[in-house]
């Protein structure tokens, strides 16, 4: 969070609890949280946001992985206090504003579904990091290449696929959402969407 | 996993921050991005009393040139964006050893400044500071100093700093013709630290060398950088890499193992470096 100037100090004792206040998924919330909350805490337990996973717990897996303002990072090692003022999404928010299919599910964000057609999971525990992770991914590479995906992934695991139909997935759901911001070129992704995520 | 309770400052400016970790005398740990603070309170291996959050200061963020034609870097500056600028990138040894810090969340979040406080052993970034002889600003309530590199660390994840005291700033020498750098680690498959790095600042009357993940702190490989000063062939000169250290041993790298792979990549690092410099 930007301090800014004339900004009061916050102090919380070690004992006491404080409200924060921070953007999820687009929407305002506010928690009750102690110091040595974490963030991930906060979303799975308090938001129930259950699609981020808790895996080793020790900033190694990566299926914690939630974009804060904007970037990738393992919500097992980020205090919730220090996500106070910020932006959170995380893999529930893919699929919002999305138009409903014929089953009244929202459609699949084109990254999911590139997972789903590329067989990027089996168990699928490690599935929304690696899908927060390769979002971050693209969008500062809209067009990563086989190298730029295993570099991005380096720190999600999957203890399934082997990775290769994971790197697969990334790069057509890269292709896909490069097709939906600009349904001239290519083919459409799965939906379009006018307010892409 | 969840920390001890610890109590949480968040202060309106830097001044503010620095007043209190003055008067918590050393009981209060300042965090940054957190990512190498936050996994050892989880694990219980630190239990600050307090935390005061200075992760906020935009002032302490960014690189720029100072009028002296040093690169100076805020210390709460990302690796992701030191990644991201062509200034800091320009540096041969930086471009190497930057990727292979922690992975992209890690770097979207980890600071300079944080890790070097931190002092772990086998921190990757403490070896291309030494070898460039970076210089810290390190401020407190009382005033603000510099410390160099080479005087940072006093044992493992141990500082020389005081309580209260802050690393700002972290001072590279600026662009020199005739020098090439290069950063080389052999990082253990699993947790990606350096079982042995090496970094090389040579030419232009340079023979800088620095070694990671091998000793109780990183540090200059005073003997071997004599030797290359005196043209000693680099296969030869890095016999004494590990001369005077007492070299770390775990399961997976023993002493002989880990001091074997200090030659190996200090050979490949001062050769890279030595191409670098043209």
């Amino acid at each position: 969070m930007t301090v800014r100037a004339g900004h009061a100090s916050l102090r919380v004792e070690a004992d006491a609890r404080v409200e924060i206040r921070l953007t999820v998924n687009g929407s305002p919330e506010v928690v009750d949280v102690e110091p040595r909350r974490l963030l991930v805490d906060v979303l799975r337990d308090d938001l129930d946001l259950i699609g981020t996973k808790v895996g080793c717990d020790t900033s190694q897996c990566g299926t914690c992985t939630v974009h804060l303002d904007g970037r990738a990072v393992k919500s097992c090692t980020v205090l919730a206090l220090q996500a106070d003022g910020h932006e959170v999404a995380t893999i529930e928010g893919l699929t919002a504003g999305r138009p409903a299919g014929p089953d009244l599910q929202p459609a699949l964000h084109p990254m999911q579904a590139a997972f789903v057609e590329h067989h990027g999971l089996q168990c699928g525990f490690c599935t929304p990091g690696m899908i927060m992770t390769a979002l971050d991914l693209v969008a500062r590479v809209a067009e990563p290449s086989e190298a730029d995906v295993r570099t991005a992934i380096h720190g999600n695991f999957c203890r399934c696929t082997g990775y290769q139909s994971i790197v697969a997935s990334v790069i057509a759901g890269a292709e896909a959402m490069r097709a939906e911001n600009d349904p001239a070129h290519g083919s459409a992704g799965p939906a379009a969407s006018e307010t892409p995520a | 996993m969840i920390p001890a309770r610890f109590a949480y400052d968040r202060p309106a400016s830097l001044e503010e921050a620095l007043g209190l970790l003055g008067e918590a005398n050393g009981s209060a740990r300042p965090l940054a991005g957190g990512q190498s603070l936050l996994p050892v309170m989880k694990l219980r291996l630190a239990r600050p009393e307090r935390l005061v959050d200075v992760g906020g200061f935009d002032e302490l963020r960014g690189v720029r040139w100072l009028d002296d034609g040093r690169l100076a870097i805020g210390a709460l500056t990302t690796w992701a964006a030191l990644l991201a600028d062509p200034r800091v990138m320009a540096y041969g040894l930086l471009a190497d050893a930057i990727p292979t810090i922690g992975d992209v969340q890690v770097r979207n979040r980890g600071t300079l400044g944080g890790s070097l406080a931190h002092a772990d052993p086998a921190s990757d970034i403490a070896a291309p500071m030494l070898a460039l002889d970076a210089e810290l600003v390190v401020r407190s309530a009382g005033g603000e100093r510099t410390v160099a590199m080479r005087d940072l660390d006093a044992g493992p994840f141990v500082t020389t700093l005081a309580p209260g005291e802050l690393i700002t700033e972290v001072r590279l020498p600026g662009p020199r013709d005739g020098v090439g750098s290069a950063y080389v680690a052999l990082p253990h498959p699993a947790s990606g630290y350096p079982v042995a790095g090496v970094a090389a600042v040579v030419g232009g009357g340079l023979d800088a060398v620095a070694v990671t993940g091998v000793g109780e702190q990183p540090y200059r490989a005073t003997a071997v950088e004599a030797a290359l000063r005196a043209g000693v062939p680099i296969g030869e000169a890095v016999a004494t890499i590990v001369d005077g250290q007492h070299v770390l041993t775990d399961p997976y790298a023993d002493r002989a193992y880990r001091g074997a792979m200090a030659k190996v990549v200090a050979e490949r690092a001062i050769a890279a470096a030595r191409r670098r410099a043209g």
